[in-house]
């Protein structure tokens, strides 16, 4: 047996018989440590992904070992390659799926700006029908790099106000993209 | 070995057809035979079955667009072959931008079906007769044809791609 490490995101005040803490970071802490991804992966950076779910870099340490092929149990979408334009709506239908909170990671050069396909058939760039949390850059990115995109995305995921998608800034974002509130 | 080669078939061609062969060449020793756009399909079915050519499979059908030829701007190439003979052929019709029409031979080669919607697709080659004549690899809201040279490659709306970030 490994040793045990006891994770010390939240901070507490402790006392005598009560312990204090803040839900915002209690909350925070659980959905960074069990993070379910979603991977919409289309051509070689799906490659690199698979390797990063293997056992050499082994994503289970980040308790994201379960890939949801459904949206709807989904909370961070992984964009690994090239998505045509013919697959747009495709992407954002499955975004529009996933309940939130959601986040959204783009791995490789072409999910984030369409890469050396600077074609009439391909989207530049998912950012065009879905907001985007994290970028990864690279054609295609090694496994060390998608996994440093997740410590960025449970980075965010850690400190996000539970009132973020409440706001109105938020809102304006799903707006942009036309992105219907329920 | 039959006795069927290049030579014989273009001359059975033009013993048969007349003037709806309008030329031949034979690079790389591919025999390639201009035909009229109205006589492309015509020739595909005697081709089938004349017993003696027997040539009754479609390699492959597209189409190629050639700016500068005014008036037979698209060039539909037919690539057949003889399974009985091994031996191949390339027809070549050309029809004009503008009523780019010809028929479909989708009733002699099933499976020139996909072929054809395809070549519809990107040059917008409109092939009278086929049975679902719609877009099948592009995105159906796509308002061109764009393996027509006078369009951009490139896509119009990218913007990272400045010359001035480059130094050109």
């Amino acid at each position: 047996m490994g040793k045990v490490e006891v994770i010390n995101d939240a901070e507490t005040f402790n006392g005598e018989g009560f312990q204090l803490t803040m839900l915002d970071k209690v909350i925070g802490a659980a959905r960074a440590n069990s993070v379910w991804p979603l991977p919409f992966a289309t051509s070689c950076c799906g490659i690199e992904y698979m390797a990063t779910m293997g056992t050499n870099y082994d994503v289970a340490r980040f308790g994201m070992e379960r890939m949801s092929f459904s949206p709807r149990q989904a909370d961070l979408l992984i964009v690994a390659g090239t998505i045509s334009k013919k697959l747009a709506p495709i992407l954002k239908q499955v975004y529009e799926q996933m309940a939130e909170p959601k986040w959204v990671i783009s791995v490789g050069a072409c999910a984030s700006s369409g890469g050396i396909f600077d074609t009439y058939s391909v989207l530049q760039g998912i950012d065009r029908v879905i907001p985007v949390d994290v970028y990864v850059p690279g054609c295609p990115p090694r496994p060390e790099q998608i996994i440093e995109g997740f410590m960025n995305i449970h980075r965010l995921v850690k400190n996000e106000s539970l009132r973020r998608r409440y706001s109105d800034e938020y809102k304006h974002l799903l707006n942009k993209y036309n992105l219907n509130e329920e | 070995m039959s006795g069927v080669n290049s030579e014989l078939i273009l001359q059975r061609l033009q013993e048969r057809f007349g003037e709806a062969v309008l030329g031949s060449e034979t690079p790389y020793g591919l025999l390639t035979v201009e035909v009229t756009p109205e006589s492309a399909h015509g020739i595909i079915q005697w081709l089938r079955e004349d017993g003696e050519l027997s040539i009754n499979f479609l390699t492959l059908l597209g189409a190629v667009h050639y700016p500068e030829n005014k008036g037979r701007e698209l060039a539909i190439v037919y690539h057949l072959q003889s399974m009985v003979n091994n031996i191949r052929l390339r027809l070549k019709a050309y029809v004009s931008i503008e009523t780019p029409v010809i028929k479909s031979i989708t009733d002699i080669y099933i499976g020139a079906n996909w072929q054809e919607r395809e070549t519809f697709d990107f040059f917008g080659v409109q092939f009278e007769g086929h049975p679902n004549l719609v877009r099948i690899l592009n995105e159906d809201s796509m308002d061109y044809f764009p393996m027509r040279k006078e369009y951009h490659l490139e896509d119009a709306t990218r913007e990272d791609k400045d010359d001035r970030f480059f130094g050109r």
